[in-house]
């Protein structure tokens, strides 16, 4: 592997890092805020990656799409709360587990409804469609760059937002004593449904920014999903950090385990067995540190 | 009346199931068997759910690789003895469950929630992308094992009506051992765990190794289920270990009423019925059973045991 080659893997790491820690940090935000483990979360990613291929095309432009579609899936998330996941906040994690399970059910066969069980593929909008000449062959397309560019712009306003704002203050006041917060005269109810439908948002759009350069098929969900349970148990649940840091390890150890070949005594470890490196890197974390690395004592 | 009725009902259920084969035709007395072995993966899963507390999202990687080991074993072109293939798959599957419990037993609620159902996702990826086992495809299991005893009294485990006395008598069993899991002294001990961890700590009990050994014996029952699965079928493949699985056998526990030896026996059965009722209206059954699981987590969380003259816990 050259040093050009390096490069572009490494970037090609990062960018999928960072599309990560934006699923997962939806799924450790509403397990650390609001106490409540979705596995739905993949569906949401999966939705997101059929509206843009259906608004794409209705409206003809990646950005309007794009922006139409985040608020559809903002309002799906409204919806969903008001209708199921506010009955779980006192219940046990076995009840939420069934009915987000449930829910994946009931997504993923409307996606065979509505979308059927076609692969499709979106196009890249025409403003980002280049791509940068690194040598004589190899380059890195833009687009890829703008999506890492996005998702950091992302991360630090989620940061912003929650450190440094009325309603991020209201947050964590409803994070750490939910009765306390209400007693003070917030309406922790609605703060509870923004922070869902803001994860659902989050996945969707993921899932709609991620459409352009991976294809569009009915398993995308379940697959992001189990990555991003990795995620959250290697950095820690409840931890936005620790999802930073965990989500840009399994993007660069996913990446470059699919890219590297090793054989040791003749059995080829990558690229076959490179699906399961996170898993084992995994399985390291919670032998040595089994709160994941960012995550608290308990 | 509801004491004699509730005294009388496994018995009443047990003499159905026995003369079941008599009158039901071929493709009825196939659909028991397999919900049979499935009533004995989900007791399995229940061993970990309801008694101890443990929600596992992983517990089909061990269905899933039992049918596996006989497959692996299985000469391609002559039949096994049935009853080594049988112990070398639990105890493979044993050593297996082992090292993953020893790995997400370190963790708790949540925690284990998701590194079960990762560690499960695992193994479905090995067997997936790997060429170890058939990739993708699956495996073929040629020859079903030889069940005879001595030579002088053989069963044909192709034969369907066979098959089902086979499935029926080991269900029995497997129920007997956990019944009698749950009330030794072990067995209280787990429930020590489920309903406080930490008191049972300070008693005295070391809960890892409890937890642990409770997590291998459950991942041994699910054994002898994919084991069945895969004798039925003939025919393994990455699916059996994936969560859908896993995630269906969490649905019938609760179904039926977790923590129960009858719940995972009623809601095995019950959604077994139904998602067959609903393959036949639409081929898009999966949404309707979606709204089962979704209403029955939120209205039934004490499943059907908790309804009616059916209403005691061990």
């Amino acid at each position: 592997m050259d040093a050009v080659t390096f490069f572009i893997q490494t970037m090609n790491g990062i960018q999928y890092g960072l599309l990560l820690f934006l699923v997962a940090s939806g799924l450790t935000l509403i397990f650390g805020i609001m106490g409540v483990i979705n596995i739905a979360h993949g569906s949401f990613y999966m939705i997101g990656a059929y509206l843009a291929w259906s608004l794409m095309g209705w409206l003809g432009n990646f950005w309007l799409g794009l922006f139409v579609g985040i608020v559809v899936a903002f309002l799906l998330g409204l919806i969903l709360e008001w209708l199921f996941i506010r009955f779980l906040y006192d219940r046990d994690h076995l009840q939420q587990v069934l009915v987000t399970y449930g829910l994946i059910l009931i997504f993923s066969e409307l996606r065979s409804v509505i979308w059927g069980d076609d692969v499709h593929s979106v196009a890249i909008p025409a403003l980002l469609d280049g791509s940068i000449q690194l040598t004589d062959n190899l380059a890195y397309p833009v687009y890829r760059l703008w999506l890492s560019g996005i998702c950091v712009v992302i991360a630090i306003l989620m940061f912003l937002g929650i450190q440094h704002t009325r309603l991020g203050m209201m947050i964590r006041a409803g994070e750490s004593d939910r009765e306390m917060t209400k007693a003070l005269g917030i309406n922790i109810g609605l703060v509870y449904r923004f922070i869902f439908a803001l994860g659902v948002s989050l996945a969707a759009f993921s899932g709609m920014i991620a459409a352009p350069i991976s294809s569009i098929f009915p398993g995308m969900g379940g697959q992001i999903l189990i990555v991003s349970f990795v995620v959250v148990v290697i950095g820690g649940l409840g931890s936005i950090k620790g999802a930073m840091v965990a989500a840009l390890l399994v993007g660069l150890i996913d990446t470059f385990g699919k890219v590297m070949t090793l054989n040791i005594f003749g059995v080829n470890i990558f690229p076959e067995m490179a699906g399961m490196s996170i898993f084992t890197l995994m399985a390291v974390i919670l032998l040595f540190r089994p709160q994941g690395i960012f995550g608290k004592e308990y | 009346m509801g004491a004699i009725l509730r005294k009388a009902f496994p018995g009443l259920i047990l003499l159905t199931l026995v003369l079941f084969p008599l009158v039901g035709d071929r493709f009825y007395i196939q659909f028991a068997s397999k919900i049979l072995l499935m009533i004995i993966f989900v007791s399995s899963l229940n061993l970990l759910v309801g008694f101890t507390g443990l929600v596992s999202l992983g517990h089909a990687a061990f269905f899933g690789f039992s049918g596996y080991v006989l497959a692996l074993l299985s000469p391609p072109d002559s039949a096994m003895n049935f009853f080594i293939a049988l112990l070398a798959s639990i105890l493979t599957v044993g050593a297996l469950g082992a090292i993953f419990g020893a790995l997400v037993l370190r963790t708790k609620g949540i925690f284990f929630i998701m590194s079960t159902l990762a560690l499960g996702e695992m193994l479905f990826y090995f067997l997936h992308d790997t060429n170890l086992a058939g990739g993708s495809d699956g495996m073929y299991i040629n020859t079903r094992p030889n069940l005879s005893f001595f030579d002088w009294w053989q069963l044909d485990l192709a034969n369907v009506v066979h098959f089902y006395y086979l499935v029926l008598i080991l269900v029995c069993a497997v129920l007997l051992v956990i019944r009698k899991i749950i009330y030794s002294p072990f067995g209280r001990v787990l429930a020590g765990i489920r309903i406080n961890e930490h008191r049972t700590k300070a008693l005295g009990y070391n809960t890892y190794k409890f937890k642990l050994v409770c997590f291998v014996i459950a991942s041994m029952i699910a054994a002898i289920s994919g084991f069945l699965a895969a004798v039925q079928f003939g025919v393994v493949n990455p699916e059996m270990v994936g969560w859908h699985v896993s995630g269906h056998a969490l649905m019938m526990v609760i179904l039926g009423g977790k923590g129960t030896l009858l719940g995972p026996v009623l809601g095995t059965t019950a959604l077994m019925l139904v998602e067959e009722g609903f393959q036949m209206v639409t081929k898009h059954w999966q949404l309707l059973t979606g709204g089962v699981i979704v209403l029955v987590a939120l209205f039934f969380p004490n499943g059907l045991v908790g309804l009616k003259f059916l209403k005691k816990r061990p």
